[in-house]
């Protein structure tokens, strides 16, 4: 699958303006761009879990959705889907639909890694034609900014707060991805916002056009969440890329596949710096949370490496 | 042309369902409705539907998905018990909010705690306030004839409401009973097809569902989804009478047995009411004047017919399989007590607490409930208005 | 039949609502106007643009559309003045207030 930017820029918006989410947020840069991977004239329906995309993007009567667009509630998104995509087939083997629709459904973290992680699971293993897309921002930010399993270690969130007695948050955080692809589905895939959303849209088009279940795992910076400069976005995501903090990966059929190493690996601190969740690991007599992370940050990659390399 | 058969209340059920010939169920195990997705997995199995069968991994997914279907144009349907539709409680919400005609076959077991897999009302009155059509089925042959006609009934222009068609578990779901079946033709005749006005999956203009709602739309909201609720009586009247030219089997909103001169009443609902019915045709020999309310229709709540069909009255038991903990009785018991209090009734009434956990409700039970009816008129006094039916002190 | 929305304002009467509050039809939010969020907007210096199109996929709010493979003004109507695209253009044809 070829990639022309200025071709894939033409394409009609599938995401209207006019949504509540906040200025400079990367969950809407996200779905823009994952819906970029339809190809035109193949009708969609949207599925999408609870959380700052749902309520920003269909707070009645106002919805942002060209698509037809259902949410129902924050743990159920992969089985929502599951449903609709069963009525496709119903509605086709009865004759009463010529069209074809493809499936496609959005969750935060939170939706996916957590609450949602028993219906995304059981989406996956069911192997239901749909992709489900997790735009991880790495907290429950609609709530207010609490820890979920996506959080990275030592971040300063609501309910993981750094005081006397605490580093922010002590555990790593989960990797979803790999988790998935255990699943034994076609086709999974991390990326982000980086050489021109090339990865992105590569990888958004074909989960949605691998027959089967497909997962997305993207990195979607929130400024209120991770506290950055706001227009600082794409440098942040270049930087959790150089970093080996976010890899760009995919597994197809089973096979790990590593898109990008990069040159000279970034240390993590310039990954962190940037962020306010994290200024606590830059006092002074914090240097060894630093080494903890760049250490856990090494040990995920070396086994990224080792499952790309087999 | 009517099939007799003997069927258990699941099978028959299930035999409903594969003559509906719906377009999504996704369903999970659990006891005793489990035998309903079995069932139907091998109508599918053997190419005798179309159904498109998700064996989901929860209830709370069963039910996310049946809506999911539903909205997206599909004739949908899950089954369960118990613990099974307390997990999906929150979705029962969501399904009868975005007004969707889906059915759930609901097998009526006992909740958690202790865990007990038999009969009583706890799991569906947990769920009484949850905005879905309710109705409740004596026999094997209710619990068929109310599924076939659950389709009619809840996806009507005037409703468009979530249906749940309820059946007592083990004594009903399981016990093999002699029935009647009508032809596959003539249930795909009399339900027809589906075909919903906005969908997801319609080419013509996309839908969006579920939307996050301000305050200043949520009451108008709530009172839009109870216009629906409004017309149910009717439409079941109306189904019903159209349902009776078919089968020969008649419904109502409730069943009146032996009420005509009843001086003493029980009210209740499903399978005891057989048991009831008993005591009252020895009590009758004996020349006592009693009688029995059957709801059919449990939500919405018919208060006014009720009322009215009790308004001879001296003396009711209002029977509920279901605690309240209100420290004043059971759910039925409120419903019933309110519908008399707003008619001005002067009868005596009493709430019995029953059956709980699969207890058994035998004949002599029964005679005793109309006993204490008795008494309470030879009192002139209710006395103590929350009681227990056989309970070991 | 898509949904009428101008009958949906905070003041609609509960039988005005859509049947299970569901909206036939799409893109319903052009309607409202989050461009008054915020008085700080890019500004589009057509001269020093080169038609990369690198600042259409970065913005948050769909605001900078494109047609004929070329982009057109700002869309101030729902620009949240997030300053992301500034960012985004290598040739300095946006400049915003604040953002360097």
């Amino acid at each position: 699958m070829s990639y022309n930017f200025k071709e894939t820029m033409n394409k009609p918006e599938r995401l209207a303006p006019g949504h509540r989410m906040c200025a400079g947020c990367g969950g809407t840069i996200a779905v823009r761009n994952v819906l970029r991977g339809l190809h035109e004239g193949d009708r969609a329906v949207i599925g999408n879990a609870t959380g700052c995309l749902e309520v920003s993007t269909f707070t009645y009567p106002y919805t942002a959705w060209e698509d037809s667009y259902i949410h129902n509630a924050f743990e159920n998104a992969g089985a929502t889907l599951s449903g609709v995509e069963g009525a496709y087939k119903a509605l086709k083997r009865k004759g009463k639909l010529d069209e074809t629709y493809k499936f496609i459904t959005f969750g935060g973290d939170g939706g996916t890694y957590d609450i949602g992680f028993q219906s995304l699971s059981g989406a996956m293993e069911r192997n239901h034609d749909l992709v489900y897309v997790c735009y991880d921002n790495g907290a429950y930010m609609n709530t207010g900014i609490q820890r979920s399993s996506a959080t990275p270690m030592y971040a300063d969130t609501t309910t993981t707060p750094v005081g006397s007695q605490s580093n922010g948050k002590p555990q790593n955080r989960k990797d979803l991805a790999a988790i998935i692809a255990a699943h034994d589905v076609p086709y999974v895939a991390q990326t982000t916002f980086v050489q021109n959303f090339k990865d992105l849209h590569v990888k958004s088009e074909k989960a949605i056009y691998t027959p089967g279940a497909a997962f997305l795992n993207i990195m979607a910076p929130c400024p209120r969440g991770w506290r950055y400069n706001t227009p600082d976005i794409m440098e942040i995501c270049r930087l959790g890329v150089e970093t080996c903090y976010w890899p760009l990966f995919e597994v197809e059929e089973g096979k790990w596949i590593l898109n990008y190493e990069p040159k000279k690996k970034l240390p993590i601190e310039d990954f962190l710096r940037p962020q306010g969740r994290f200024k606590h690991l830059f006092k002074k007599g914090n240097e060894y949370l630093l080494e903890a992370f760049q250490k856990e940050v090494d040990r995920r990659w070396d086994e990224l490496l080792f499952r790309c390399s087999r | 042309m009517a099939k007799r058969d003997r069927l258990s209340g699941n099978e028959a059920v299930a035999i409903a369902l594969r003559q509906i010939n719906p377009d999504v169920f996704p369903a999970f195990p659990i006891t005793p409705s489990t035998e309903i997705p079995q069932y139907f997995a091998s109508f599918a199995a053997n190419g005798q539907v179309d159904t498109e069968f998700i064996p989901v991994e929860s209830e709370h997914s069963s039910m996310s998905a049946a809506i999911g279907a539903s909205a997206a144009g599909a004739r949908s349907l899950t089954a369960t018990s118990s613990c099974g539709l307390a997990y999906m409680w929150e979705e029962l919400y969501i399904a009868a909010s975005n007004r969707l005609p889906l059915a759930l076959a609901l097998v009526n077991r006992a909740l958690s705690g202790p865990i007990n897999i038999n009969c009583d009302h706890s799991d569906s009155m947990g769920a009484r306030d949850s905005g879905w059509i309710q109705m409740y089925a004596e026999n094997n042959q209710e619990a068929y004839d109310n599924m076939v006609q659950a389709y009619r009934i809840s996806e009507h222009p005037d409703v468009r409401l979530p249906i749940m068609i309820c059946q007592d578990g083990f004594i009903t779901s399981h016990a093999v009973e002699n029935i009647e079946l009508l032809e596959d033709e003539e249930v795909q005749k009399f339900v027809g097809e589906y075909n919903p006005e906005n969908y997801l999956l319609n080419p013509q203009c996309p839908m969006a569902v579920g939307p996050y709602s301000v305050t200043d739309y949520y009451m108008e909201a709530k009172r839009n989804q109870a216009e629906g609720m409004r017309h149910v009586s009717r439409v079941v009247l109306d189904v019903a009478k159209e349902y009776k030219k078919l089968s020969g089997r008649e419904y109502g909103l409730f069943e009146e047995y032996r009420m005509d001169d009843a001086e003493r009443a029980v009210v209740m609902i499903g399978s005891a009411a057989g048991t009831t019915k008993d005591a009252i045709d020895r009590l009758r020999e004996q020349g006592e004047k009693v009688g029995l309310i059957k709801i059919r229709l449990y939500r919405p709540f018919p208060a006014s017919e009720i009322a009215e069909a009790l308004k001879n009255v001296k003396a009711v038991a209002i029977m509920d399989r279901a605690e309240g903990y209100t420290n004043h009785g059971g759910p039925l018991g409120a419903d019933v007590m309110a519908a008399l209090y707003r008619a001005h009734a002067d009868a005596l009434a009493v709430n019995y607490i029953y059956g709980l956990g699969g207890r058994d409700v035998r004949v002599k039970d029964m005679e005793n409930v109309f006993a204490a009816l008795k008494q309470m008129m030879a009192d002139g006094d209710a006395g103590e208005t929350y009681r227990y039916l056989g309970i070991r002190e | 039949m898509a949904a009428d929305i101008s009958k949906l304002g905070v003041k609609a009467g509960w039988k005005d609502l859509t049947e299970g509050m569901m909206i036939a039809g799409a893109g319903t939010s052009k309607e409202f106007n989050t461009g008054e969020w915020s008085t700080d907007k890019p500004e589009f210096i057509e001269d020093k643009c080169k038609q990369c199109l690198l600042c259409v996929p970065v913005c948050p709010d769909s605001c900078i559309p494109v047609e004929d493979m070329k982009r057109g003004v700002f869309d101030y109507k729902h620009c949240k003045g997030c300053g992301i695209c500034v960012k985004a253009c290598p040739f300095g044809a946006i400049t915003m207030e604040g953002v360097k």
